[in-house]
């Protein structure tokens, strides 16, 4: 039976990803509180950080995955 | 005057000195070394040093001033951590090709003329060659030979320029140049692409990821934050590399995104990085010029720790791609969390050292009211948090379990990585010390309410993105592939090229030789045995064209038949009568001749 390591147990990888949402939704709420400083108007609006990320990192993997990958795809021998 | 030496000839020299000493003595020489040059660098005042003369020309070693002895600072501590990082390669070789690498490069920063530069840019491109072929693998080879070509290729255009230049101009200083003309286009090329500019950038993803497990750490610091350095010192200001730098900071995401090689995810990482130095240099101002300078700083010792932990992982299991790795945080703990740091730090966190440096020149952009610039940056802040500080560390020491069980990295290497990732804290946590050294006075503070939250903001709502992606099974599952980039052109250009020279060319040349050689000898010889009878075959040849269809038949007739009996009868017998004649009019024409 070989050793298990922290990531092995299910409920610890649970607990992680729960302390980054709850990280997550504290930064969030921290958005209320503060004053922004900002050179751009569309800085202002609430979350234009937190929802600029989320859309940005999704249109990002979609693009790679269904436009440039298909595109330069190749078998590993390519060049030999 | 001053008492010290040339940065460079420290390295130089005391590579040359290396196959001296053995064992132990051997370490400890190699780890003093950097320390030596360091205290030489303390030593010299600023000004100008070490001029030489040659020919008519007057060689500058030493230009010192805050931005060359910046780069000179971190050049030394980027040396004795990778030092230490290959302490336990044995072939002195790769330490001496290392050490003039890093020699080169520190002659370029302090260089004060053109000449100097261009020997230590050379000498630079040769050293970094022989740290890909020391892997001496068959594809390292090929990729060695490809990044000598090319570089070889950028230090003509780079020679061509400064040679224009110094024709126009009449110096040899090297200092602001300027896009002006063709000798500065050639130039920036030159500079360009060892700054793996857009289209120029295709043997950086070819040759890093082929070098040595140690060489890499060189790698990734000394050719291209060399070029980064000579690009600030001649073309600051220049509206052109704000377009470039963000281009760079953009289009290596994608790439990075779908590729299956961590190393190489690490080299677009690094195109990335450098686009964001560029922009600073296009910007100009004093602020995005100091973020530039910074993020160099930072740059180099989070992006080493990166490097240095993939060096771990190829030098404990061999393997460096995503479908070959994951789970090694069980066997390799310590490696996996200063791989984390460098992530971490790399994303640019609070309190990590990118969020102290990068954040200065997306601001100078948004001073500047460059709209889409800005939104350019801030997407490949996303960018660098998806390639560089998730899936890196992830997919090599957690994802799905591989099964490799290997040791932790030897102590060396964790020492190395340690100091390395106490660096990018303390710079994080410290920024004042690092502004400090930056060329001009900084007012700027990177730890306000607003930017801590709206840069973690964007952060984690990336990375929850990565977590529903993931979950959705919409995240593209890793691959064994090659990915094709810009080496294509010259990679498949080459193949086209042999091919046109094999086939097409060689068959000319070859109808050429045979023609020359052997077709017209030949028949000239044939001819030369009775010219009347071939004159005869020829005048009936021709009569055959034009005549009248009932004479056709007994030409040909007449034609086949002088064929046959060819050569015949060379003797002609002639009228005595008619010979004299000739002799006679031989002889005119001969007087005629010889009178004029």
């Amino acid at each position: 039976m070989e050793k298990k390591y922290f990531f092995d147990n299910p409920r610890n990888v649970k607990g992680f990803i729960w302390l980054f949402y709850i990280v997550t939704g504290l930064f969030t709420v921290a958005e209320l509180f503060i004053h922004k400083h900002t050179f751009f108007t569309w800085e202002k609006y609430p979350f234009f950080y937190a929802s600029f990320g989320f859309v940005a990192f999704v249109f990002m993997i979609l693009a790679a995955k269904h436009i440039l990958r298909p595109i330069i795809k190749r078998k590993e021998d390519y060049y030999d | 005057m001053t008492n010290s030496f040339p940065p460079a000839l420290v390295f130089i020299i005391g590579a040359l000195l290396l196959p001296v000493f053995r064992g132990k003595l051997k370490s400890i020489y190699l780890l003093a070394l950097p320390f030596i040059g360091f205290a030489n660098l303390l030593n010299t005042p600023e000004g100008i040093h070490w001029t030489v003369s040659f020919l008519d020309y007057n060689l500058i070693l030493g230009k010192v001033d805050k931005l060359s002895i910046f780069f000179g600072y971190i050049y030394h501590l980027i040396t004795f951590i990778a030092l230490l990082f290959s302490l336990h390669v044995k072939e002195d070789s790769q330490h001496i090709a290392a050490l003039f690498y890093g020699g080169s490069a520190l002659g370029i920063v302090f260089a004060g003329d053109l000449m100097t530069l261009f020997i230590f840019w050379e000498t630079m491109a040769f050293s970094a060659t022989y740290l890909v072929w020391a892997r001496r693998t068959k594809e390292s080879s090929a990729a060695g030979l490809r990044y000598l070509l090319v570089h070889i290729f950028g230090g003509l255009c780079l020679l061509a320029g400064i040679i224009i230049h110094v024709y126009q101009t009449g110096s040899l200083e090297f200092g602001y140049i300027g896009l002006e003309g063709l000798a500065s286009w050639l130039i920036l090329i030159g500079f360009g692409l060892n700054c793996a500019f857009p289209g120029l950038h295709a043997w950086l993803p070819d040759a890093y990821p082929q070098t040595t497990a140690t060489g890499g750490v060189f790698m990734w610091t000394f050719t291209t934050k060399t070029a980064v350095y000579v690009l600030a010192r001649a073309f600051p200001g220049a509206e052109i590399l704000i377009w470039v730098g963000a281009t760079m900071t953009v289009f290596p995401i994608f790439f990075a995104v779908v590729e299956n090689d961590l190393r190489k995810v690490l080299s677009y990482s690094l195109i990335n990085q450098l686009g964001y130095m560029v922009v600073g240099i296009g910007i100009g101002t004093q602020l995005s010029l100091n973020g530039t300078v910074s993020h160099v700083f930072a740059h180099i010792l989070y992006k080493a720790l990166l490097v240095m932990s993939m060096g771990a992982v190829i030098y404990r299991t061999g393997k460096s791609k995503c479908t070959e790795l994951g789970g090694l945080y069980k066997s390799m703990p310590l490696t996996s969390i200063f791989c984390i740091v460098g992530a971490v730090s790399i994303s640019a966190f609070p309190l990590f050292s990118g969020f102290v440096t990068k954040s200065m020149v997306v601001e100078s952009a948004a001073m500047g009211g460059m709209t889409v610039i800005w939104f350019m940056l801030l997407f490949a802040s996303v960018g660098v948090l998806e390639h560089a500080g998730i899936k890196v560390p992830f997919h090599a020491f957690f994802s799905h379990d591989s099964g490799i069980r290997t040791k932790e990295a030897p102590v060396h290497m964790l020492i190395a990585m340690g100091i390395t990732a106490f660096l990018c804290i303390f710079i994080g946590v410290f920024p004042r010390l690092l502004y400090g050294l930056l060329p001009f006075p900084v007012d700027f503070e990177p730890y306000t309410a607003s930017h801590v939250v709206t840069t973690t903001q964007l952060l984690l709502f990336g990375a929850l993105a990565y977590v529903f992606l993931l979950r959705s099974g919409i995240f593209p599952a890793e691959m064994r592939a090659k990915n094709l980039d810009a080496d294509w052109f010259y990679r498949k250009g080459a193949k086209a090229f042999m091919w046109v020279v094999n086939n097409p060319m060689t068959k000319f040349g070859s109808w050429v030789s045979r023609t020359v050689f052997d077709v017209i000898p030949s028949s000239l010889g044939w001819a030369s045995r009775n010219p009347l009878a071939v004159l005869k075959i020829a005048s009936d040849t021709v009569l055959l064209q034009f005549a009248v269809p009932e004479k056709r038949e007994a030409i040909q007739a007449r034609i086949k038949k002088e064929k046959e009996i060819y050569p015949g009868d060379i003797i002609k017998h002639w009228p005595i009568g008619t010979i004299v004649l000739m002799v006679i009019l031989f002889l005119l024409v001969y007087l005629i001749i010889v009178m004029q």
